[in-house]
């Protein structure tokens, strides 16, 4: 690994590399840390780890990344938590980072709090908003508990680093600065690090309908008013237009209507579309938990009680098998106008 | 086979209301119950035992009132309990939690599975599970929705992903934190219950385990929670209903076409 520099790192952020492909949260993470990096006056590297990758690292440097550190193993091929964990500690060992940031995907929330346990340090899960306390220069980080009923704000005032890993979507990927421009150094490591005691068996990956909800830019979900199974096509179909995913509330997937993949709450998935329908959902604490920062929310229920409708930004109050057929067919109807 | 499971009380979040004028959670009067997924490790433990033999030890940290949720562990199929409760254990985050049942664990063990939900209702850190397994050097996987163990010293797991469902094949001892889809929990038989009733529940301190106060509790915890808030999460809806349900849908056209989801492309 080269040596220049290595105190100027403020911040090394984790990457995210699944099936060649470079998560969207890569970006997002390594333009947050310039932020935070300015506020330091120091360096941000972003590390890749992959056995392939479809697009160019290079482009990390739009994002703001100082360095873009790559490792290229065969045995990255798939996700193997012994073999992240320990790459992400050699590094950090090296460069030593004030700060260390994750994406809190299932690989980030693996592989960090491993990592921080070996280190001995702070690490914050999830966080939603971060910041440099302008006095300390420590990282304040914040995040939600109890499903967002609950922020808040925590330090590692004298571990280092200073370890977090952060909701995807939860900050803006900013335009790419392509003056900023910084070559990806290839860093070779012994083999002995790629020894692991799990064995990678495979990956059969989500197709059509089950292709992860977090990911969607709009989720139409429903819950016990959907009365049966059947209904949920109706749902489909609507997300289909719109080109979201369905999900669901605890009631439908416990009256199994609709698998557990699907579940948005607290003991289900958290979720932060552009735009969130909740159809004939009452709206109990334990579902608002998992869409409450959703850009905008439509309620369809036919109680105008319904607390659903206390964090939403337009409710539709009647009787959603009315109200959901004539939505679909006026947004048919604007699709074959537009054409 | 001996298992341990780790096993967290939380509050009871079905029961949560929502205060009507500060639009914030009500939190007074609100019950504890075992952490639902740690429901599901429990199952994974007990239904291994009938297959394979051994015991199954639910190992826990908390008040005294937690107690409760131990109780029930054994209702629930667990042979025995570990139960840390010491006041120099409390706000402990997730470094000295971990290291904390790290300390009962070699205690009590060794184990040749440890098992915990993938996180917990309260805290949503899913922090804990691996930070055991990384501290005492053990393999360990995580999000995993289904076993299988064939006698031969492994485990194969299924590991629910964003993208879909990782195969993973790890030797014992390990730590798994587990999902729902895992399986589903059974509900306490009578003759569960009356053991649960009569169980002895020993309380362990720092001094048992041979912990040094400065590993646990606030002074063990490399964090510091700063400041908590109460965020508002009501908003004013433009209700429609009735005659006006048609001009609802309208609007709703529009917002969707304004924020480029219809018409606009991606």
């Amino acid at each position: 690994m080269t040596t220049t520099s290595l105190n100027q790192t403020g911040i090394l952020v984790l990457g995210e590399v699944r099936s060649g492909i470079m998560h969207s949260a890569t970006l997002e993470l390594t333009a947050k840390a310039a932020d935070l990096a300015t506020k330091l006056g120091k360096e941000v590297a972003t590390l890749l780890l992959f056995e392939d990758l479809k697009s160019d690292p290079a482009i990390l440097s739009h994002y703001g990344a100082d360095r873009v550190l790559c490792i290229r193993h065969k045995s990255l091929y798939l996700f193997d938590q012994e073999i992240q964990s320990r790459i992400l500690s050699r590094v950090i060992g090296s460069l030593k980072p004030d700060i260390v940031l994750a994406p809190a995907t299932t690989s980030g929330r693996t592989i960090m709090p491993a990592v921080a346990a070996i280190l001995h340090t702070g690490l914050t899960a999830d966080c939603t908003g971060l910041d440099i306390d302008p006095e300390t220069g420590q990282l304040l980080q914040t995040r939600p508990a109890i499903g967002g009923n609950i922020m808040a704000t925590i330090r590692t005032p004298d571990h280092r680093p200073q370890m977090a890993t952060v909701r995807p979507k939860t900050f803006p990927v900013p335009d790419p600065d392509r003056q900023r421009n910084a070559v990806p150094e290839y860093i070779e490591m012994p083999e002995a690090v790629f020894v692991s005691r799990i064995q990678p068996l495979g990956m059969e990956p989500a197709s059509g309908d089950d292709v992860n909800i977090q990911e969607r830019d709009v989720i139409v979900s429903g819950g016990k008013g959907l009365k049966k199974q059947e209904n949920f096509e109706m749902l489909r179909e609507l997300a289909s237009l719109l080109g979201g995913g369905v999900g669901a509330s605890r009631a439908a997937v416990d009256n199994r209507w609709i698998g557990y993949p699907h579940q948005v709450g607290l003991s289900g998935k958290v979720v932060s579309p552009r735009v969130y329908f909740a159809i004939g959902i009452s709206g109990s604490v334990q579902h608002l938990a998992g869409m409450q920062t959703a850009e905008f929310v439509v309620a369809i229920n036919k109680d105008p009680e319904s607390p659903i409708f206390k964090v939403a930004d337009l409710g539709l109050c009647g009787d959603l098998f009315d109200i959901v057929p004539r939505l679909i067919q006026t947004l048919k109807g604007k699709m074959e106008g537009s054409i | 086979m001996r298992i341990a499971v780790l096993i967290k009380q939380v509050p009871d979040t079905d029961d949560v209301r929502m205060d009507e004028t500060t639009g914030t959670m009500v939190r007074e009067g609100i019950g504890a119950i075992i952490n639902p997924l740690d429901l599901n490790a429990l199952q994974a433990a007990v239904d291994l035992r009938s297959i394979n033999g051994g015991e199954v030890t639910a190992i826990s940290m908390g008040p005294p009132q937690a107690e409760a949720a131990l109780r029930e562990a054994i209702a629930l199929g667990a042979d025995n309990i570990l139960f840390i409760s010491d006041k120099r254990v409390a706000a402990s985050d997730t470094w000295a939690t971990a290291r904390t049942l790290v300390a009962a664990i070699t205690r009590s063990g060794p184990y040749d599975l440890i098992l915990a939900g993938e996180k917990a209702t309260d805290g949503e850190t899913g922090q804990v599970g691996p930070e055991v397994a990384a501290m005492m050097d053990l393999p360990f996987s995580t999000y995993v929705s289904g076993m299988e163990f064939n006698g031969d010293g492994y485990l194969k797991v299924k590991r629910t992903v964003e993208d879909g469902v990782e195969l993973q094949k790890i030797p014992l001892p390990c730590l798994l934190t587990v999902l729902r889809d895992l399986n589903e929990p059974v509900m306490p038989t009578l003759a569960g219950k009356k053991r649960a009733r009569k169980a002895e529940m020993p309380l362990c301190d720092l001094e048992s385990l041979e912990l040094s106060p400065s590993e646990t509790g606030i002074a063990g915890s490399p964090t510091r929670v700063v400041r908590i808030f109460y965020p508002q999460i009501t908003r004013t809806p433009m209700l429609f209903k009735g005659k006006d349900i048609e001009e609802g849908i309208a609007c709703l056209v529009r917002e969707l076409e304004n924020r480029a989801i219809l018409g606009g492309g991606n």
